[in-house]
């Protein structure tokens, strides 16, 4: 398995981004790593998929990762199906092209997501969210143990957030993938996650189970911003409401 | 635009196995049709039938119909000439392609991106000290790859617009590349060397014999499988260099491999046939327009487009008036307006 000791990075120098932080992917569960905007996550993020190397501290392992990036450029104009088709890559040589069962294996992982009927249409005329679910398949084609995405829910919708959120859940219970997502959302968070990795904008971090780590002052401190978690039990559905106090509406003192 | 958009894309993403059998038969025809109208006609017309029979005879035992002036025109003024048109537009094309794909940049071209003209810097310096010979063609393939690697070099200092910024790079290289020829024509012996040198920087299939045309297919079918043959790796690397590690592919050692590969097609044409620009540029975009983005159709699509039109611009170029016109001329007046059409599109599609 992939594991990270001690890491630490900086883009300016002595500026750490986050320091002595370890990090190693479990199957069957997942991390979610939560903090602010500039706080090192998608670093983070590159630093586990070996594409950064790490100023400080070591990554170990050779395993191969499912990198699902954010769906932000589209310039060229390859159909969602050669998309998916295109996380087969490293199964083939440099003068291979992918054969009968990778089209099999990329048609099925669209249909992971849902995305079966847009399999022909053009991956840069998709909108954010199906481009999103097109990049989880790519990465679900690839076959690989660990998966790791970079806010996978940032360009959904209500209804396509529950999506992605089952589907998650149910890679990691299922086929025991380990999972690794940072999100903005912390509901998301105490809604799928084992663990969580909160990092702060000292450079500090804490990670732990992810109810006991993503409580209200921790929260608070992480966003700067006061947090009201509250638990939901409604309908048979247990869950988390986080709300941020913005003071947007002043209630009127009686 | 969009409603065009639409049906190109119905007709290209949707297509079947089956429709791109007949695509690319139908464009394999075309390509033999132009070649066999391109020997058929000329200042010195051969009537069809003798050319397939000149032709066949060389396979099969035929009784001559033709005359001996029919037999020299065809074997030895045309057939070479004909062949090295076709070689040097299917490896100009599929270099265009595969660089526009490495570049994720539609407006890169074997001339755009300079390696033509340092290609012909490199040959060019290779007749002044060496005289013409094997010598020509690893000058312009050092001189391709140099011009290459310094508007790489240029290009890193990633700007505001990165594709136009590539292109200007080329521009820069190219402008410095074409002064330095210049420089080597001043210098070069006015009775010994320039003739030779003017000749062959006026880029012409007129001078191609069978021994120019054997170095310039070993050399693009060398590079050409290599392309060809990395086809789907290209749509890794077009996605990014980031994308195409975490997709578990080494996209700096593979990009090495394909730039020395179009470094190689590009050089060999131009050392037997001079520059001839735009065939490169163009012909990938058409060919994208047909076929769509995927590397595994665009770049057979574009090689066969490829040959077909460098075959059919040199023929116009020989035919179209008494005294031959460089064949530049010609694929600049197709190219240029269709360039222009694309830098407008593109930034269209920026805007948008």
């Amino acid at each position: 398995m992939i594991a990270l000791h001690d890491t630490g990075h900086w883009f300016q120098p002595s500026r750490w981004l986050f320091r002595d932080l370890s990090l190693t992917p479990t199957p069957g569960e997942i991390t979610a790593i939560l903090g602010p905007n500039g706080t090192g996550k998608t670093t983070l993020l590159r630093i586990l998929c070996g594409t950064l190397a790490p100023r400080a501290g070591s990554r170990a392992g050779a395993e191969a990762i499912g990198y699902v990036p954010q769906a932000l450029n589209a310039d060229q104009g390859y159909s969602a199906l050669e998309m998916v088709l295109l996380g087969r890559s490293r199964f083939l040589g440099r003068f291979q092209s992918p054969g009968r069962k990778d089209l099999a294996r990329a048609r099925e992982c669209l249909a992971e997501v849902g995305l079966s009927a847009i399999a022909e249409a053009r991956y840069d005329r998709l909108s954010g969210g199906q481009r999103q679910l097109v990049l989880l398949a790519r990465a679900l084609a690839s076959d690989a143990r660990i998966l790791v995405l970079d806010e996978p829910a940032s360009a959904l919708d209500l209804a396509n957030q529950g999506i992605v959120l089952r589907l998650l859940h149910r890679l990691s219970r299922d086929n025991h993938l380990a999972i690794l997502f940072t999100t903005h959302h912390p509901e998301h968070a105490l809604g799928i996650a084992d663990k969580a990795l909160l990092m702060f904008r000292d450079g500090t971090h804490i990670q732990g189970p992810v109810e006991a780590v993503a409580d209200e002052a921790n929260l608070a401190r992480m966003y700067g911003v006061p947090v009201r978690r509250i638990a939901i039990d409604t309908e048979g559905q247990a869950g988390f409401a986080i709300v941020p106090l913005h003071q947007l509406k002043q209630a009127i003192a009686s | 635009m969009n409603q065009r958009s639409d049906i190109v894309e119905r007709a290209t993403v949707g297509a079947g196995r089956l429709g791109w059998a007949a695509l690319v038969a139908v464009l394999f025809a075309g390509l033999i049709a132009t070649l066999l109208w391109s020997i058929a006609s000329g200042r010195y017309p051969v009537p069809l039938g003798h050319v397939l029979a000149i032709l066949s005879a060389r396979l099969a035992e035929v009784t001559p119909v033709w005359s001996p002036t029919e037999l020299v025109v065809v074997e030895i003024v045309r057939l070479p000439r004909v062949l090295m048109a076709a070689v040097a537009g299917a490896g100009l094309s599929l270099s265009g392609a595969v660089l526009q794909g490495l570049f994720r940049n539609p407006l890169v071209g074997p001339q755009t991106i300079g390696a033509s003209s340092g290609a012909a810097l490199g040959g060019v310096t290779a007749i002044l000290f060496f005289g013409f010979g094997v010598g020509v063609q690893a000058g312009a393939f050092l001189g391709a790859a140099l011009a290459l690697a310094t508007v790489l070099a240029i290009h890193r200092s990633d700007g505001l617009s990165p594709i136009l910024t590539l292109v200007l790079a080329g521009v820069v290289v190219s402008a410095f590349c074409g002064a330095l020829v210049g420089l080597v024509t001043y210098v070069a012996d006015p009775e010994t060397k320039l003739p030779g040198i003017v000749f062959w920087l006026l880029g012409s299939f007129a001078a191609a014999t069978w021994p120019k045309l054997g170095l310039i297919c070993a050399c693009t079918a060398l590079s050409g499988a290599v392309m060809l043959g990395m086809r789907w790796r290209i749509n890794a690397l077009s996605l990014g260099d980031e994308d195409a590690r975490t997709l578990g592919i080494d996209p700096v050692r593979d990009r090495l491999i394909l730039l020395t590969a179009t470094c190689l097609a590009i050089s060999a044409q131009v050392a037997v046939s001079g520059t001839i620009g735009w065939v490169g540029l163009v012909i990938p975009n058409l060919a994208r327009m047909i076929v769509g983005s995927d590397h595994r159709r665009l770049l057979p699509v574009a090689t066969l487009m490829g040959a077909t039109f460098l075959v059919a611009a040199d023929t116009l170029a020989r035919d179209l008036t008494p005294a031959e016109i460089p064949v530049g001329i010609v694929t600049a007046i197709v190219g240029t307006p269709v360039f222009a059409y694309l830098l407008r599109r593109n930034a269209a599609g920026k805007a948008r």
